[in-house]
């Protein structure tokens, strides 16, 4: 255990580098979560901050350090990510290299493997994407049916990913891609690849969101020809490396890189709006009604942190054990929806005007909301991971 | 400090209270104990004295274990869980009332007997059904070296068993304390009340010029100890309560069948039952926050928000667990046979005693919202 003592003392180091190091506000609109990079402006401006925030050593602070990690302990590492967030600083973009992808590497990749991918994961170097939705196959992942084919020392690769985020700036891609249809069943026939991106036949192409910006790609898969050492894990053995990715990616074990993937949201900016706010000629933080949804809001935020406490002692976790861990995402992600939806609700006639200067904070709610889905949808859309606690958590038979 | 801690102790608690429960308060014996007008269980309550659980909260001097009311919440959860009837509760919360409102004398004299069993309980509300004591009308006049009591009490938990009452009124001006015995109350003073929790023996308690000696009157005022005590406690019992409900219908999901398949197959069953779920957990972890201030002698407000909170969060989910739950039951949960109105009747005492989620987020408010 690293003393108390030790970790105050880097809490006030990384709190003074952030207050130093932070960049000035660009000028032009940042996205607010990793799913959302839309221009290359937005793009190289987080893609320098990650990487002064890696060479500063506090990026993948508890990934080894013969790899190019920091070889500490991850207690540092939650120092910078909460100190990140209270500081609002702009998030770090590789979240699927950093968070998902790189974890999977070092679980589970060759020496080689590691050597090569997860020093420039942590520099964002090497931008990570994940293949895993189709067209026509989303929320059921394992009937995925991009094809893979076995070519001597290539697979041939055929078919298309869609809502590929950081597709357009991916150098990677963690690829799930049918090798099979013959087995038992639609999972035996899944098989799991890190796959370059920038090959011939390899096409991503951006696709408008419901903002109006850009954030991600649909992948077009034409021939496309990858090593077959690009695999991870076995032919056929592409689900369970799945399930492990969605593990890392739901936070619901640890491993992870750390840093922010998002720009921070919390009750207190909604508190502060609706400080501003006018109802029936009086300040809005004056109506009972507004000042209960706000207190619904509050509690529902400070109920979520404080089950992340409660998770972290066995002895008050006997019933569900996994029920905390597990729903992370789903309770965030609706949460933010929530507040950005009132938060629209606070401004009068002016909730229906969209990015602009007339506009409340620039418009910044309006797009916050139609953001909020891309936590509510993406990784698993929120009735998929009320499945998910039925079905793992609760044992309730199989929807 | 950490925003939650469990202590060995608590750990412990929560372990012998749960098994406790399962064995001598089973829920499959509380309808035939309902049926029997539920009498007061002597025999329980002496198992659950001899375990030392209603000395927790009173100081070592005065012959209690000399922990602190975060340690009763365990056992309250327990309780809650397996909706045990019993003056646990109640007596707890009086014996935090003799702490904070009594005189040295008082402490002496009535926290050891109840250290040692004898039942206490607190008469705050009354029939306008008001959760705040300014409306107290019941009064304490001076008559000479004594005082006179009058007016009605509701919603006094074992009142009839109760060695002792602590009854708030009006006397100069404010709302104090008054210690009653129970011998000193007539018989027909004392109404069992129809209450939509069948598992409460709760009663109404007529003053009419009680004669009491001067020295039965509390000195302090702090009423907000008691609330903060009373919130904790109650919502304890609510987050056992949502455990339990929780299990029954997740039991029921998983062996009824209709049109072949269980139907926690379907849906619109399988999804609310992880909101209850998700409240379940929340509201015990705002539990177990309430009570790590409490030990850690936070500031009064820090605590009262703590609770309020934690009040706030579990009775809400309790009610709309119970409710669910009936519903989830189909025909069967409309009977009376069917554990789900336990609960549910038992979330919706929990829920309008003390002040429901909106009061709570109200008073809240006052404090987190100024307008400035
Ligand atoms: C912003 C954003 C970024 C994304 N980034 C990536 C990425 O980088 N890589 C990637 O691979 N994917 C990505 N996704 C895709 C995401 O994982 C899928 O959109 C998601 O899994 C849902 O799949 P779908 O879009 O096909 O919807 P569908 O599966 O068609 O779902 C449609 C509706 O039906 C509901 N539904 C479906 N099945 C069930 C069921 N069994 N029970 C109950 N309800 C059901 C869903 O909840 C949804 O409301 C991203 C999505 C978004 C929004």
């Amino acid at each position: 255990m690293t003393s108390q003592k030790i970790l105050d003392e880097f809490r006030t180091e990384v709190r003074a580098w952030l207050a130093d190091n932070t960049p000035p506000d660009p000028g032009f609109l940042l996205p607010e979560t990793f799913m959302e990079v839309g221009t290359d402006q937005q793009f190289e401006f987080l893609r320098n901050w990650q990487r002064t925030v890696y060479e500063a050593g506090y990026l993948g602070m508890a990934w080894p350090s013969e790899y190019g990690g920091g070889g500490q302990p991850q207690a540092f590492q939650d120092i910078v990510n909460h100190e990140m967030a209270a500081a609002r600083v702009p998030f770090v973009p590789n979240t699927i290299g950093l968070n998902w992808a790189g974890p999977l590497i070092l679980d589970m990749g060759t020496e080689e493997d590691k050597q090569r991918y997860i020093k420039n994961i942590l520099s964002a170097e090497d931008i990570w994407c994940q293949g895993f939705s189709e067209p026509d196959n989303g929320s059921d992942l394992g009937n995925a049916q991009v094809r893979a084919v076995r070519d001597g020392d290539e697979y041939v690769v055929n078919g298309s990913k869609i809502w590929t985020s950081l597709g357009a700036y991916a150098k990677y891609m963690i690829l799930l891609a049918r090798t099979s249809s013959d087995g038992p069943n639609k999972y035996a026939g899944l098989t799991f690849f890190l796959a370059p991106m920038q090959v011939a036949g390899v096409d991503p192409v951006p696709i408008k969101k419901l903002t109006g910006e850009y954030g991600f790609c649909q992948t077009y898969f034409s021939d496309a020809r990858i090593p077959a050492s690009c695999r991870l894990g076995a032919e056929g053995e592409g689900w369970s490396v799945a399930m492990k990715t969605l593990m890392f990616e739901r936070g619901a074990i640890g491993g992870q890189a750390g840093g922010l993937s998002a720009m921070d949201l919390n009750i207190n900016d909604i508190i502060e709006l609706a400080r501003r706010s006018r109802r029936n000629g009086r300040p809005a933080l004056e109506d009972p009604l507004t000042r209960d949804e706000l207190m619904k809001l509050i509690l529902e935020a400070k109920g979520n942190q404080l089950m992340g406490a409660k998770s972290r002692i066995p002895a008050l976790c006997q019933d569900w054990p996994t029920a905390v861990p597990m729903s992370g995402k789903l309770r965030g992600s609706e949460l933010k929806r929530k507040m950005t939806r009132f938060a629209l609700s606070l401004q009068g006639a002016n909730g229906a005007r969209y990015i602009s200067d007339d506009a409340i904070d620039g418009g910044k709610w309006q797009r916050s909301y139609l953001n909020a889905f891309s936590g509510t949808i993406g990784g698993g859309t929120t009735q998929i991971q009320k499945n998910i606690l039925g079905e793992r958590v609760l044992g309730l038979p199989k929807s | 400090m950490p925003v939650i801690a469990f202590s060995e102790e608590q750990s412990m608690l929560l372990d012998t209270a749960m098994d406790f429960c399962a064995k001598e308060a089973p829920v499959a014996g509380l309808r035939a104990s309902i049926q029997d007008g539920l009498e007061f269980n002597g025999a329980r309550w002496q198992a659950m004295t001899d375990l030392g659980w209603l000395g927790i909260g009173i100081p070592e001097q005065y012959g209690g274990l000399g922990m602190t009311l975060a340690d009763a919440v365990p056992v309250a959860e327990a309780l809650g869980r397996y909706l045990v009837p019993s003056p646990f509760v109640a007596t707890t919360i009086a014996a935090q009332a003799l702490m904070a409102c009594g005189s040295p004398e008082q402490q002496s004299q009535w926290l050891p007997r109840v250290a040692s069993g004898s039942i206490a309980s607190l008469a705050l509300w009354e029939p306008s059904g008001s959760w705040s004591l300014a409306d107290t009308e019941a009064a304490l006049t001076k008559t000479g070296d004594q005082l006179t009591l009058s007016g009605q009490k509701v919603f006094v938990e074992a009142a009839e068993e109760a060695t002792l009452l602590m009854v708030a009124a009006r006397f100069e001006g404010n709302v104090r304390l008054c210690l009653v015995e129970r011998a000193q109350i007539a018989e027909s003073a004392i109404q069992r009340e129809s209450v939509i929790d069948e598992t409460r023996r709760s009663f109404s308690v007529t003053f009419d010029h009680l004669v009491l000696d001067q020295a039965a009157l509390c000195p302090g005022l702090a009423f907000d100890v008691i609330e903060n005590a009373s919130l904790l406690l109650s919502s304890a019992e609510s987050s056992g309560g949502i455990a339990g409900v929780l299990g029954v219908v997740v039991d029921y999901l998983k062996t009824r069948k209709q049109f072949d398949r269980y139907i926690g197959a379907y849906q619109a069953l399988k999804h609310p039952t992880v909101d209850i779920l998700m409240g379940s957990e929340m509201a015990r972890a705002y539990v177990y926050h309430a009570a790590t201030e409490w030990a850690a002698g936070a500031e009064l407000e820090t605590i009262e928000n703590a609770v309020r909170m934690a009040k706030a969060c579990a009775t809400e989910q309790f009610a709309e667990a119970g409710d669910r739950a009936v519903q989830f039951h189909g025909g069967f949960g409309f009977t009376y046979d069917c554990d789900a109105q336990l609960y549910l009747r038992r979330a919706l005492w929990n829920q309008y005693q003390f002040g429901d989620e909106r009061y709570q987020r109200s008073r809240l408010a006052d404090v987190m919202l100024a307008a400035s």
